[in-house]
């Protein structure tokens, strides 16, 4: 309660362990209390608290010194500027009065307005609460390399640089394009990228050393949500049913990503074992559509703009977006080494704020076209803008001669959901990925940064999700991320 | 000397018929490649691109033309770190490929000419050489990522090690086969060992290692292509790779003539310094 209550109430406990400062904890001092018969202060204190009625404090006099923690009883945790702010002032008050006793008979002999008075004309309280909560302090470096792979998934990555969203928060980033994921996770375990697009679970491969030497690796936002869509070749228009599948062979952008995974799912929520049914093959996007055209591929689940490229070429037709397989399912990562969190923590503050902010940008309907624009060019996505338009606003022809309008097929939301982490590490040990017991949560804790999420979010202002673990319903099996080896062993075909 | 012109003018003109036999039928085959343009709802057609609506795949040669007129007039513009001009791309290339095979001359000819020297060494050392030379340099790759951590030098180490093994057996083979007569003759004078090395040995094993020089240099560009396309980042095989991105044909092609000139530049280049030490026995 801490952190949100006001700390001028001569009626709060603001601190854990014993309020007298006699005993070891609380549970030792109420103990004395009631062993000396007396009960004075437990006993005052419940009948205070019970008694409480919600009481204006009058601290009209502090309105000029601009104290956050003065103005209102109760804070919430949306503003997280206010909170920082009480937990300094609060912070000072230890340091003044050592125990709660002493400052509440301190409050009640002065009053709260005097008392704040009092303290403010010995202590610069707002010169503290101002160095907390700007506690970002200087840049440790402001050069800055970002790795990204050329597709829609990373537009707030890549659209923060023309747009100027790394500017805004004093970064001067060079966003690299880099030609597959393996080497985008080289590039950054090697240190050449201070933080990478990657997909959402490599971080979780990185740490868990699968694929890689396992090194503590970080997800502080996911950058995009749908986006994804299963190509067919033009020559399958009659085989729009998984169960004709067989022999097919299939290309996924890497190992460790939600197309291999999403893919899998569907075809197996069809009857058909991913590695003996059909062939999955790891083929980087770009390479997609010319391996569509000359036949090596049957189809494709891959990051778009290869699925809307398939169609303006030509040479396949979509025929499922992943949004309608999962609602809202994760796809690509803003990632980060635990190293650079770590050893440059401001220099991170402000490089997350800043894809926050274009992720939230990019989230807008009205922006797509705009940022369409901006991501077309050589630099970037090096596609036509028409392709990227389409993918973005969801405005777009799929190849079956029909133009569809789905707002949705891409979004943009950063909140790392754990339980997101949880269901990768499910299908990851489904398929053999992983083997052995599997610490889900802990891993997720570990790797997706949504409590960090969370806090930074509602300083900027945005909203962000109390729970970090949700409950999906994926074509009809609904995955609840507290139970996920039931899940695991729920599935007929897995390894 | 009138007859030797005489042959060269009728080279070239036969490789110009060549080149309009070439691009003529590369013409042909697109046109007959493009079908009719489909009948099609404009708003439907405003979505889709050229080869959707009927365009064949292949550009013409007209257009690739333009394409490789366009870099050539603007060759060093930087529009960022993942779009420079082909100027700058080659140029990076260019540097890679001269380092690593420096640093590939500078230590495979010193070691060829001690192994040449000693035919114990030259037996004891062959099976691992043999047993290197024909690995794929691309497999040095994920090796060099590994452990060296650092793209650059990794695309640089990956060229030295391709381009060390010509020029190594190249010069071994070389001054072991030095005609012993030559050395006799040496021994006969007294000259100082390392008097011989640098007054016979070497001018007469020259031309053989600059043949190994030139082996090399045609690997390392060969190489160099497909290890940028790999890592990414600058060069030309990061250029190829941005233009495949795009599906860009006509980038690609363009890219395929500038990797093809710069080749043959560099062996133009070995080729004429063979020449400086050939020598007629």
């Amino acid at each position: 309660m801490g952190a949100l209550s006001n700390v001028y109430d001569p009626n709060e406990i603001l601190w854990k362990g014993c309020p007298c400062g006699l005993h070891a904890t609380m549970y030792e001092h109420q103990a004395a209390l009631s062993g000396s018969g007396g009960g004075r202060f437990y006993a005052a204190e419940t009948t205070e608290r019970a008694a409480r009625k919600p009481e204006a404090p009058a601290f009209d006099a502090l309105s000029d010194l601009e104290q956050p923690a003065a103005k209102t009883d109760k804070l919430d945790w949306g503003d997280q500027e206010k909170v920082l702010a009480n937990l300094a002032t609060s912070a000072i008050m230890k340091g003044l009065f050592q125990t709660d006793i002493n400052r509440r008979n301190f409050l009640r002999a002065v009053g709260g307005t005097t008392a704040a008075a009092a303290i403010a004309s010995i202590l610069p309280i707002e010169k503290a609460i101002a160095n907390i909560v700007e506690a970002t302090g200087p840049l440790e470096k402001t050069d800055l390399n970002v790795g990204f792979v050329p597709i829609t998934c990373a537009t707030p990555i890549i659209m923060a640089a023309p747009m100027g969203f790394y500017e805004k928060y004093g970064l001067n980033v060079s966003v690299i394009k880099t030609a597959g994921w393996a080497v985008s996770r080289d590039k950054s375990l090697s240190g050449e990228y201070d933080a990478a697009h990657m997909l959402t679970p490599m971080p979780l491969a990185i740490t868990a050393g699968a694929g890689s030497a396992a090194t503590p690796w970080t997800m502080p936002a996911v950058e995009n949500i749908n986006g994804q869509a299963i190509t067919l070749a033009t020559k399958h228009l009659d085989k729009q049913d998984p169960a004709k599948w067989k022999g097919f062979t299939f290309g996924v952008p890497f190992e460790y990503s939600m197309h291999n995974f999403l893919l899998r799912y569907y075809v197996a929520e069809a009857g058909l074992d991913p590695d003996q049914d059909i062939q999955i093959r790891v083929v980087p996007p770009p390479e997609m559509v010319a391996n569509l055209s000359a036949g090596n591929l049957d189809g494709y689940l891959s990051p778009d703009p290869f699925n809307q490229r398939a169609v303006y070429d030509g040479v396949g037709f979509i025929y499922k977006l992943t949004k309608e397989i999962w609602p809202g399912h994760p796809c690509c990562a803003f990632a980060a080494s635990q190293k650079f969190i770590d050893e440059t923590p401001n220099t991170f503050l402000a490089l997350f704020k800043s894809i926050l902010d274009a992720t939230a940008f990019s989230s807008a309907a009205e922006n797509r076209s705009e940022i369409s624009a901006a991501i077309s060019p050589k630099n970037y996505l090096n596609q036509p803008t028409t392709v990227v338009e389409q993918v973005l606003t969801g405005r777009f022809a799929d190849g079956l001669g029909n133009v569809r309008n789905d707002p949705d097929r891409i979004d943009f939301d950063p909140f790392p959901y754990h339980s997101f982490a949880v269901w990768i590490l499910t299908q990851m040990k489904r398929w053999g990925y992983i083997e052995g017991d599997v610490d889900y949560t802990g891993l997720a804790e570990q790797v997706y940064l949504a409590t960090d999420a969370q806090a930074v979010m509602a300083d900027m202002g945005l909203t962000a999700p109390s729970e970090t673990y949700a409950s999906y319903e994926i074509m009809g099996k609904t995955f609840d991320p507290m139970a996920p080896e039931a899940y695991v062993d729920s599935f007929a075909i897995k390894r | 000397m009138s007859a030797e012109w005489k042959d060269r003018l009728t080279a070239g003109a036969a490789s110009l018929v060549f080149l309009a036999v070439f691009l003529f039928g590369w013409n042909a085959f697109v046109t007959a490649q493009s079908g009719p343009a489909a009948d099609m709802d404009p708003e439907l057609a405003a979505l889709l691109g050229p080869q959707a609506k009927g365009e064949s795949a292949l550009p013409r040669p007209s257009d690739v033309g333009a394409e490789i007129w366009g870099h050539i007039t603007n060759p060093f513009y930087d529009a960022g770190p993942n779009d420079k001009g082909i100027g700058i791309q080659l140029a990076y290339s260019i540097a890679r490929v001269l380092t690593g095979f420096g640093l590939a001359a500078l230590i495979a000819i010193p070691l060829g000419f001690l192994i040449g020297m000693s035919r114990l060494a030259q037996r004891a050392l062959d099976p691992y050489i043999q047993l290197l030379r024909p690995v794929s340099p691309l497999a040095w790759m994920p090796l060099a990522l590994y452990t060296i951590k650092d793209s650059e030098i990794s695309s640089i180490f990956v060229i030295f090690i391709c381009s060390i093994w010509p020029m190594l057996i190249n010069t071994t083979f070389g001054v072991a086969t030095v005609r012993r007569d030559w050395l006799n003759v040496a021994r006969t004078l007294e000259v100082k060992p390392l008097r011989t090395a640098f007054r016979v040995i070497l001018p007469a094993a020259a031309p053989t290692i600059l043949t190994g020089m030139r082996i090399s240099i045609g690997i390392a560009w060969l190489v160099i292509v497909a290890a940028e396309m790999l890592v990414g980042g600058t060069g030309i095989g990061y250029f190829v790779w941005n233009e495949w991105n795009n599906l860009s044909i006509t980038g690609v092609i363009s890219a395929i003539f500038f990797i093809g000139v710069v080749g043959m530049v560099l062996d133009l280049i070995l080729g004429q310094a063979a020449r400086l030490v050939a020598y007629a026995e």
